[in-house]
């Protein structure tokens, strides 16, 4: 039970460099006013709760409480086996899926040292993960459209997602929490016809992203709330922990994928977009142009997708095919181990950074040699990007607050896990 | 003391000769390179690393749990430098009985929350933390659940019918 105390009788609030969230304070005859933001609020993107001091329209300090969506993924991780933590991963950032997948799938084939991912495998991965990438920056730009008052970018938007949420549910029955990608390759065989499907979408995406263009960039009122709103400097950001979209968009190009590839990315031919205003204008215009060059990755993938086999030959971690496990002995023993016992990792520890569609997400795993992980660290992107809340906020008004959340692009799943 | 199989790498090596004895073991097994740090100079280790070594940016701080060992805590330092691209891993070993570190918000902005969160998660205290409260759980939470004797259900309420 959460017990918020504002006390209005004393004045501590701009002297001190840090104050807890209980303790900001004003007097009552002072103009300043404490304001609660959340948790319950449309343009928070989730339940978190800023307290905000305010002067009239400006917000004088700006102090973030996270910690609503907290469900304790990382305990649960260690009492679960290694193959029943996909599906909880699934869940620490609902909007990105795939990525979580992705990246505990690497760490854990990391600390498993001996096990090799076939082509095919990491090409589907690799196209997989950027349909998420598309997916998740189709819902950014949805909501932040729509916090700022342009409501018809939000139903163009979730009409395309609707389209790659289809392709989800074709390969693996569900739209949203897929646990697609699993310890060794993928989770079940990619179905018959999933080309026809992703080639029909991704011949038409280009054009919806010019549709969006044409909606907002030269929009005067998109402009104006935009330009020039949510400066930081690019030193500041990197060190208060930001990473993503928000790096690429103050001139820095940085992106996981390039500097440090995995999973077969060093074969595909794209671009990292980069901006130099860093402003919220700046940001979305990286990450609309991050979307057209995930439908290149994309189309590279679909064009060029290896023959061969889906999971890695491993029979002791990952799952026989179902009709095998009907009719042959081995297949049924493997397959009652893995479920029931699980597999055993090599004790060890191992880090894997992804790139998320908020930046990067890096799984830190410690392994004791049993069948349970040890300890599952999510270094999660909107952990890093939040820490930056207050010198974006501060100073600014009220208004902008709402642009610039919205192009911080954070998910409070990712963030409390 | 750097291991032998740390030698040939550069920014350990210079770490050594700057910071002798604060390196007491390391490994760099799947090609991450891990030091173990001396807790009393982890403060200095990290400016170094920034200033000189350009590990500009700090990944995320966490800590392990190895109950019943003593000591008992591991605290994990991630460290990445863009201009080098490459990570290095930072260990310190707390023990239970008095389970305080420097905290590094001085040195990285970032590592304000992430210190918050061990705080909060395993209970190590952090000195000259410029506001350690629990981050995660709510303030008047007791018990620190990521901690190996903490149930993983939680202690506050139950459904059972006991």
């Amino acid at each position: 039970m959460r017990e918020s105390t504002l006390h209005t009788d004393s004045i501590t609030a701009s002297d001190a460099t840090h104050e807890t969230v209980d303790q900001i304070s004003a007097p009552s005859t002072s103009k300043r006013m404490i304001l609660n933001m959340g948790p319950q609020h449309p343009s928070t993107h989730g339940v978190l709760r800023i307290v905000l001091e305010l002067d009239g329209e400006t917000i004088l300090k700006a102090v973030p409480d996270i910690g609503f969506l907290h469900t304790g993924i990382e305990k649960e991780c260690e009492v679960k086996t290694w193959q029943q933590v996909v599906t909880l991963t699934d869940r620490v950032d609902y909007l990105s899926n795939l990525s979580n997948n992705l990246v505990y799938a690497l760490s854990v084939e990391k600390l498993i040292g001996d096990i090799e991912i076939p082509a095919k495998a990491q090409w589907m991965r690799v196209m997989l993960v950027e349909f998420q990438r598309l997916n998740s920056h189709l819902v950014w730009l949805g909501t932040h459209a729509l916090d700022i008052g342009a409501m018809t970018v939000f139903f163009y938007c979730f009409r395309e997602r609707e389209d790659i949420l289809r392709i989800f549910e074709m390969f693996s029955g569900q739209r949203m929490m897929t646990s697609y990608i699993r310890i060794g390759g993928l989770a079940l065989e990619p179905p018959r016809g999933w080309q026809q499907a992703v080639g029909k979408f991704i011949s038409a995406f280009p054009s919806k992203v010019d549709e969006y263009e044409n909606l907002l960039n030269s929009n005067p009122i998109w402009k104006i709330r935009t330009q020039g709103v949510g400066f930081v400097p690019l030193e500041d950001l990197l060190d208060l922990g930001v990473t993503g979209p928000m790096i690429r968009a103050a001139g820095m190009k940085w992106d996981v994928r390039k500097d440090e590839p995995y999973s077969s990315y060093d074969q595909f031919d794209f671009e990292i977009p980069v901006h130099k205003e860093n402003d919220v204008f700046a940001r979305y215009r990286v990450r609309l142009e991050e979307m057209r060059q995930s439908a290149r990755i994309i189309k590279q993938a679909l064009e060029g997708m290896p023959e061969g086999a889906w999971q890695a030959s491993a029979p002791k971690i990952v799952l026989p095919e179902r009709e095998k496990m009907k009719t042959q002995m081995e297949a049924l023993i493997y397959h009652f181990k893995i479920v029931t016992e699980g597999f055993r990792v090599p004790a060890g520890e191992a880090y894997q950074a992804v790139e998320s569609p908020r930046g990067e997400i890096a799984y830190y795993i410690v392994s004791n040699g049993t069948s349970k992980p040890y300890r599952v660290f999510m270094r999660t992107p909107s952990f890093g990007n939040l820490q930056a809340l207050a010198p974006l906020l501060e100073g600014r008004l009220l208004a902008d607050s709402i642009a610039s959340l919205g192009s911080m692009d954070f998910v409070l799943g990712d963030v409390d896990r | 003391m750097l291991p032998d199989v740390l030698k040939d790498h550069a920014v350990a090596a210079a770490l050594e000769a700057a910071l002798p004895d604060a390196i007491t073991a390391g490994h760099a097994e799947r090609n991450e390179p891990t030091l173990w740090i001396e807790p009393a100079r982890i403060l200095e280790v990290c400016r170094y690393l920034k200033d000189q070594e350009k590990f500009v940016r700090l990944s995320g701080i966490t800590a392990v749990d190895w109950l019943p060992a003593d000591p008992r805590f591991e605290v994990v330092y991630l460290l990445h430098s863009l201009a080098r691209n490459q990570r290095l891993r930072l260990k310190c070993w707390i023990a239970e009985a008095e389970p305080e570190i420097d905290s590094v918000t001085g040195v990285w902005r970032t590592a304000d929350w992430y210190e918050r969160e061990v705080f909060d998660m395993f209970g190590v205290r952090f000195r000259n933390h410029p506001d350690l409260t629990r981050i995660l759980m709510p303030s008047d939470w007791e018990g620190h659940p990521l901690r190996k004797d903490y149930p993983v259900h939680g202690h506050k309420y139950s459904y059972q019918d006991e």
